[in-house]
């Protein structure tokens, strides 16, 4: 046996690993992503056309309230409720991306291979989050024009602009929090991705995205204020109805930055945890 | 990373009696839910390794045969990193699994029982992305996964098939394609031909020794195939309820316990017939 040449391999193995490596690896998360939606493409057009649905479903309110007798600007509430219910639909998709496809990993046995292969947790988990956001990115863009185009709704002066900003900032915590999710399906292999579920459904009542912050009970404002989509939703409101410019949206962008540089070490402790509990107690394994 | 650059001293120095694997005294306790009812209400645990120690030197193959539920797949699980050990340690090129997990993950793969995949995605698809994780470029993988493909016998015209369509053998082709593209120092083989017909089990075991005398690879060979292990491996030892009964060439097991065949040799050590056999998994409980 040539100890030789397999010491050479073992120190090439060793010594070549760098940050370069980690950026394949980065890619190769994206990539795999890719793969997955272009050989589910029918079941993608389904889930789009669903959100179609749902999302008109909550813009019609508008109309219905003036239908029934109330007294509001339909337009501006129909706008207000659209932002409402594309900014609910990207984040539902991160969250979504993040979790499912830990959960599906462990469904078809490949988070072993995953687990075991060089690349670092934060870029991996970094690498479902890019791809989670260029993503969902495209998924609000159409839903937004989709519905603005069905409706017919009109917002003079809306500074786009500022609201993909304040959507790019905020999406830092997104992914933070989404990673936090991601971890579920490692503890509760059956149950997991539905504990995300319920975790997006607290953010939705609490962060005011179909009516004001204000109405809300004392207790439930309080979290609020630590809610990205909160900060989010504000910004892209103030963005697009009122056609606010960015330098204008200090009060969003900078509580959105804070609230990021929290959640994505949170959520990287939160996994690493997680990871560990699984790897203890065995969690990761299908079968065999 | 430069860390585990510097812990690899020079060539010609101490590395070179550094072993491939050294497992000390390895531990695994799994602890198993309740059992509903009955006098088995108690929370149970089961040692899984219960005190495995052995070396592998570089360039061996060793073969581990053991019963159901022997622990065989616990063993190359921590030896991947996917487990963590309750005690013992064990190290791959003088790194600790637990403690140098990162440098342990640039010297392993592994082919399991199980071929875990993304059953849409197809086996060029699958190969890809996990060669990513490992650093290997798009412009490295474009040649080197057909011909790795065409290497394990996998038929050119099915690369773009979803894996799905595969029969069993095919996926486990695949799976060792997906071993041997990252071209392992240290390979782990979990039951590599279990369930695959005469022809592909020659195949895959041709290929198991190529590899072996072409990259200096060390192979731990976990396998009920008693044939198999005798022709591929240097020693053979035989695990049993977690424990490693004895690891030695073929002819000296069977001198050890009197026996003409490896098969004789295996039952002598287990100390059991096929008739006395018994659920191996409600034999060894630790009630605690
Ligand atoms: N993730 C797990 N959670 C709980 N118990 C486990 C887990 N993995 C293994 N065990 C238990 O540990 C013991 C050893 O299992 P292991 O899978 O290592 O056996 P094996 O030798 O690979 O068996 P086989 O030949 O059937 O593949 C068994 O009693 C098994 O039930
Ligand atoms: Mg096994």
């Amino acid at each position: 046996m040539n100890l030789q040449a397999t010491t050479g391999a073992v120190r090439q193995r060793l010594g070549g690993w760098s940050p370069r490596h980690e950026l394949i690896g980065l890619v190769g998360v994206v990539e795999r992503n890719l793969y997955l939606v272009k050989r589910y493409v029918w079941w993608e057009i389904a889930f789009f056309i669903w959100t179609v649905a749902n999302t008109l479903t909550i813009v019609f309110i508008a109309r219905g309230i003036e239908a029934t007798g109330g007294t509001i600007d339909v337009n501006r509430a129909a706008a207000s409720l659209l932002i409402g219910a594309v900014i609910w639909a990207y984040l539902g998709i991160i969250f979504e991306i993040l979790t499912e496809t830990v959960a599906w990993e462990r469904w078809e046995g490949t988070i072993e291979y995953t687990f075991m292969a060089p690349l670092s947790r934060p870029v991996h988990l970094f690498g479902m989050g890019a791809f989670a956001l260029l993503y969902g990115m495209v998924r609000a863009v159409l839903l937004f024009s989709l519905c603005l185009f069905f409706f017919d709704l009109s917002i003079p002066g809306a500074d786009f602009a500022a609201a993909l900003v304040v959507l790019a900032v905020a999406s830092v915590s997104f992914v933070g929090l989404g990673i936090m999710t991601a971890v579920l399906p490692l503890i509760s292999p059956e149950k997991g991705s539905q504990l995300g579920f319920i975790a997006q459904g607290l953010l939705l009542v609490v962060s005011g995205v179909y009516y004001p912050v204000d109405v809300l009970p004392g207790w439930m404002q309080a979290i609020a204020v630590v809610s990205p989509a909160t900060y989010a939703l504000d910004g892209i409101r103030d963005a697009i109805l009122e056609g606010e410019p960015l330098g204008a949206m200090g009060d969003e962008i900078w509580p959105l930055a804070v609230i990021g540089l929290v959640a994505i070490p949170l959520g990287l402790a939160v996994f690493r945890r997680g990871e560990r509990y699984a790897k203890q107690h065995g969690k990761l394994k299908r079968s065999g | 990373m430069s860390s585990s650059l510097s812990s690899i001293p020079s060539p010609d120095g101490p590395f070179e009696d550094v072993p491939a694997l050294d497992v000390a005294d390895l531990r695994k306790v799994f602890r198993r839910g309740a059992r509903t009812g009955g006098r088995f209400s108690a929370r149970r645990q089961v040692a899984a390794l219960d005190g495995v120690s052995f070396t592998v030197q570089r360039g061996e193959t060793v073969a581990v045969l053991g019963q159901n539920g022997s622990g065989k797949s616990t063993l190359v699980r921590v030896l991947s990193t996917l487990l963590l050990p309750d005690g013992g340690s064990a190290s791959v090129f003088g790194h600790d699994v637990l403690g140098e997990a990162a440098a342990v993950r640039r010297l392993v793969n592994r082919v399991s029982v199980e071929a875990s995949f993304f059953k849409r995605m197809s086996a060029s698809e699958n190969l890809s992305y996990a060669a990513r994780f490992h650093g290997l470029t798009a412009g490295q993988t474009r040649d080197s996964i057909p011909d790795i493909l065409q290497r394990v016998g996998f038929p050119r015209d099915r690369r773009s098939e979803p894996m799905e369509n595969l029969s069993r053998g095919m996926q486990q082709k695949v799976a060792l394609a997906r071993a041997l593209l990252t071209a392992p120092v240290l390979l782990l083989l979990d039951e590599p031909t279990t369930g695959l017909d005469p022809r592909s089990k020659r195949e895959v075991q041709a290929f198991i020794r190529e590899m072996r005398a072409t990259h200096d690879a060390t192979i731990l060979l976990c396998t009920h195939d008693l044939a198999e292990a005798e022709v591929l491996a240097d020693r053979v030892g035989v695990l049993d309820r977690g424990r490693l009964l004895v690891l030695d060439r073929v002819t000296e097991l069977n001198r050890r316990y009197g026996a003409d065949t490896l098969e004789d040799a295996f039952f002598a050590a287990t100390g059991r017939e096929f008739a006395e056999e018994t659920d191996p998994d409600d034999d060894r409980e630790v009630f605690a």
